[in-house]
C-alpha cells in the first residue's frame, strides 16, 4: 500500500496509549485529506485484543505478535518497521512524541534517509500531500513549520495532548495483518533485561489531562498530600518543580520543565511556583494555567489565565473542598 | 578507552528571542552556554575516566566560534582534547545533515563510547545523538540515568528513564548514550582548569579532512525546511484574584466552570 500513513499505536499495561488513539484521530483526517489508507503500527506480545480494538480506527493493522518484541528494543523495533517501510513506501508516519518514539524514530529517520520533527504543536497538509509540522524552538520561545521534501515518509512525532482523541469508535472495520518477526541476532547489541513501571493510578505528566504541580512554597515533602487531596478530585496528575525535586521532596520523573517533563494538559495548577523560565517552557502549552502564589509580582502570574493571590496551606484546602462540591465528588 | 562527547554551545534558557516580523529568521540575544544536558554528558566521561584505566576523553562540536566556547568549557571541566568542526559548507544543515558530519569525524576515531545531551536547549528534538549512531551502525540509548560499565569494559548495564519508570538494558559498546538529568550533578570548571582550556590546542577539521561531499552536509544535505517561524501565541492577560481565600476560591473555581469550561 504505497503512499499510506502510518501511525505508530504505543502500547502499556494492556491498554493503547492515549497519545496514539490522538494520533489516530489526526492520522485519519490526514488520510482523508491526501486519500490514503491509514495504517495502526502494532508490536507487542499478547496483544490481539488490542490489534481488534485498532480496527475501529485504522484500514489495516500491521501486527507483529512475538514474544521478541513484547518489550521495547530499538534495534529489533527499528530493524522490523524499517524493512517493510522500505517495501511499502509510506508517505506519512505519526506517532506520540513518547520517551520510546523519541528513542526510536531518529534511528528510523537515518534508516529511511529522510526528516523527523518532533515535539510537534500543530500538523497541516499542503495541497502536494507535504506536511507542515509546527515545533517549538528556544523552549517555546519562537516556533517553526518544518517540512521534509528529501525522503519518505514524512516523520512527526507529536506532543501528548495536543490532538482531541477520536471521537468515539465506529464499529470494526479495518483488517488485520499478521508480520512474522524475522531478527537477525547479529544485528541485536542491546538487551532490555527489566522495565520498571511502579503502577500508578494516574496518568503520566505528559499525557495528564489536567495537572497540579507544587513548587518550593510547599515547604515540605509531607505538605504535597495537600496537592495529592486536590488531585484525587480533579483525577489529575502531581507534578513539581526543579526546585522541589533537587530538594528530594518528589522523585525526578515528576519534573515539569525544561529539564523535565513537557506537559500540555488542559489545566495546569502552579502552587507555590516561582514561574522561572526553565519551568515555564515545560508547561507554557498548557491549555489553562491557574497560579497560586503569595508573592503578587510572581512571574508566573504572568503565564497564567487565573493569578490567586494567597497562601497555598490556606488556599489548597478550600480549593479541595469547593471542588468536590463543584465536581459532585462530594 | 576512548569517549567522545557531543557538545553544543546554545542561547541560555533566559535569552531573549525574538521571531523576525516577516517570519524569515529569529535573533537570539548574545548569552550563550554549553547544553545543559551535554554539561552532563561531559562530566559522566569525566566519571568514568576518574575509575581509573587508560581513558582518553575527547569532546567534539560542529558550530564556528559558539562552539569553540562550548569546548574551552568542556576542556575546562577535564576533557583531554577537543575537536571542532568547521567549513562553511555545514552551514544550513539540519539534524540529519549534523548528524551526517559528526558521524564522519567519528569515524575516524576509534571510539568506545559516545556520549550526548538528551536533547539541545535550542532545538530540542532530540535527534543528533541516536542519528550518529545509526550512521555508524553503533546501538544507542537515549534518556540515561545511570552508566554502570562492565570491568572489561567490552559492555554497560545502562538505566534509561521512561514515563513513570525506568528500563534497564544491557549493551555492548561501542554505543551512543545520550545523558538525561538525574545521571549526575555536572562540576563547575576549577580555576586552574578554565586557564588550561584558555591556551590548549583545539583540532579544526573540515569538509575535506572527513572526506565527505559538499552534497551530504549542510543545507544541500538537509532533509528539512524550515518555511517560516512564528512567535508563541500570547495568553490573554490573566485574571487576578486578591481578597478572601474562601471568596477567591469560590471565584476561580466559577471562572475554570463557566468562562474556561475546563472542569
Ligand atoms: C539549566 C537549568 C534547568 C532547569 N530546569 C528546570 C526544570 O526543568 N523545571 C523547573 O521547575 N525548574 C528548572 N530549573 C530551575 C528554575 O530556574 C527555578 O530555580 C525553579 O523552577 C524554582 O522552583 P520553585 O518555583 O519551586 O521555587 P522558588 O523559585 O523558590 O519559588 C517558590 C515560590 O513559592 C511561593 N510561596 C512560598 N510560600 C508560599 C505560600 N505559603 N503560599 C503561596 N506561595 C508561596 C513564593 O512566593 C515563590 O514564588 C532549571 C534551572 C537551570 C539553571
Ligand atoms: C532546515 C534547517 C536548517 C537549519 N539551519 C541552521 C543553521 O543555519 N545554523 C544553525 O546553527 N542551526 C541550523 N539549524 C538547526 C540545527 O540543525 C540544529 O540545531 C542541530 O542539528 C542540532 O539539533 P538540535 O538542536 O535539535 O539537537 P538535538 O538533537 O536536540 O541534540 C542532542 C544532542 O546532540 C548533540 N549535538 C547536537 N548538535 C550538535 C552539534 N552541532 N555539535 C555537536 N553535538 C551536537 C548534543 O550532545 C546534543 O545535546 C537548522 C535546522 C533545520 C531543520
Amino acid at each position: 500500500m504505497a503512499g499510506a500513513v502510518w501511525v505508530f499505536a504505543e502500547h502499556q499495561e494492556g491498554k493503547i496509549r492515549k497519545t496514539s488513539l490522538e494520533l489516530l484521530g489526526k492520522g485519519r483526517q490526514v488520510a482523508g485529506e491526501v486519500g490514503a489508507p491509514l495504517i495502526a503500527m502494532l508490536l507487542g506480545s499478547g496483544v490481539d485484543a488490542l490489534a481488534q480494538e485498532l480496527t475501529t480506527y485504522a484500514d489495516t493493522v500491521y501486527h507483529w505478535d512475538d514474544p521478541a518484541v513484547a518489550l521495547y528494543n530499538s534495534e529489533i523495533y527499528c530493524q522490523i518497521i524499517a524493512e517493510l517501510a522500505h517495501k511499502e513506501q509510506p508517505q506519512i508516519f505519526l506517532a506520540g512524541a513518547t520517551f520510546l518514539a523519541r528513542d526510536l524514530f531518529p534511528r528510523l529517520a537515518g534508516r529511511l534517509k529522510t526528516g523527523i520533527a518532533v515535539d510537534c504543536l500543530n500538523l497541516e497538509l499542503e495541497e502536494d500531500g507535504l506536511l507542515v509540522a509546527r515545533r517549538p524552538l528556544f523552549g517555546g520561545k519562537a516556533l517553526a513549520d518544518v517540512v521534509c521534501r528529501q525522503g519518505r515518509p514524512q516523520i512527526a512525532l507529536v506532543r501528548p495532548n495536543t490532538f482531541s482523541l477520536p471521537d468515539a469508535q465506529g464499529p470494526a472495520h479495518g483488517t488485520v495483518v499478521r508480520l512474522p518477526v524475522g531478527v537477525d541476532p547479529a544485528h541485536v547489541k542491546i538487551q532490555v533485561l527489566e522495565v520498571s513501571r511502579p503502577p500508578k493510578e494516574r496518568l503520566d505528566l505528559t499525557e495528564a489531562e489536567v495537572i497540579v504541580t507544587g513548587g518550593r512554597g510547599m515547604k515540605a515533602a509531607e505538605n504535597f498530600r495537600l496537592l495529592e487531596e486536590l488531585a484525587d478530585v480533579l483525577n489529575a496528575t502531581v507534578g513539581a518543580t526543579r526546585g522541589v525535586v533537587d530538594s528530594g521532596w518528589r522523585p525526578h520523573g515528576d519534573q515539569v520543565g525544561k529539564s523535565g517533563k513537557t506537559v500540555s494538559p488542559k489545566l495546569y495548577f502552579a502552587v507555590g511556583v516561582s514561574g522561572a523560565i526553565h519551568h515555564v517552557m515545560g508547561m507554557d502549552t498548557s491549555k489553562v494555567v491557574v497560579a497560586i502564589n503569595k508573592d503578587v509580582q510572581a512571574p508566573i502570574f504572568q503565564y497564567a489565565d487565573y493569578g490567586v493571590v494567597g497562601d497555598l496551606f490556606e488556599v489548597l484546602p478550600l480549593l479541595t473542598k469547593e471542588m468536590k462540591q463543584g465536581t459532585g465528588k462530594g | 578507552m576512548h569517549i567522545a562527547v557531543l557538545v553544543k554551545q546554545v542561547p541560555d534558557s533566559e535569552a531573549t528571542v525574538q521571531v523576525k516580523a516577516d517570519g524569515s529568521g529569529v535573533e537570539i540575544e548574545d548569552r550563550y552556554t554549553l547544553n545543559f544536558f551535554d554539561s552532563l554528558a561531559v562530566e559522566e566521561a569525566l566519571r568514568i575516566k576518574g575509575q581509573g584505566g587508560d581513558v582518553v576523553v575527547t569532546i567534539i562540536t560542529l558550530g564556528g566560534q559558539k562552539g569553540v566556547e562550548a569546548l574551552r568549557t568542556g576542556l575546562a571541566m577535564g576533557a583531554d582534547q577537543a575537536v571542532l568542526l568547521d567549513d562553511p559548507a555545514f552551514a544550513g544543515g539540519d539534524e540529519y545533515a549534523t548528524a551526517m558530519v559528526l558521524a564522519a569525524a567519528l569515524k575516524g576515531m576509534q571510539v568506545d563510547m559516545i556520549l550526548c545531551g538528551k536533547e539541545a536547549f535550542d532545538d530540542s528534538s532530540g535527534v543528533v545523538g541516536p542519528l550518529v549512531a545509526e550512521f555508524l551502525s553503533m546501538p544507542s540509548v537515549t534518556s540515561v540515568v545511570k552508566i554502570q560499565l562492565a570491568p572489561d569494559k567490552g559492555s554497560a548495564l545502562i538505566e534509561r528513564e521512561i514515563e513513570g519508570g525506568k528500563e534497564v538494558i544491557k549493551v555492548s559498546l561501542p554505543v551512543l548514550l545520550s545523558a538525561q538529568k538525574g545521571l549526575n550533578e555536572a562540576r563547575v570548571p576549577p580555576v586552574m582548569g578554565v586557564m588550561k582550556a584558555m591556551r590548549a590546542e583545539i583540532k579544526k577539521l573540515d569538509l575535506a579532512a572527513i572526506g565527505l561531499p559538499a552534497t551530504v552536509v549542510g543545507r544541500a544535505g538537509s532533509k528539512e525546511e524550515i518555511l517560516r517561524y512564528h512567535r508563541h501565541p500570547q495568553r490573554p492577560a490573566v485574571t487576578m484574584l486578591q481578597g478572601e481565600a474562601a471568596d477567591i476560591v469560590r471565584q476561580v473555581v466559577g471562572l475554570l466552570k463557566e468562562e474556561a469550561k475546563v472542569i
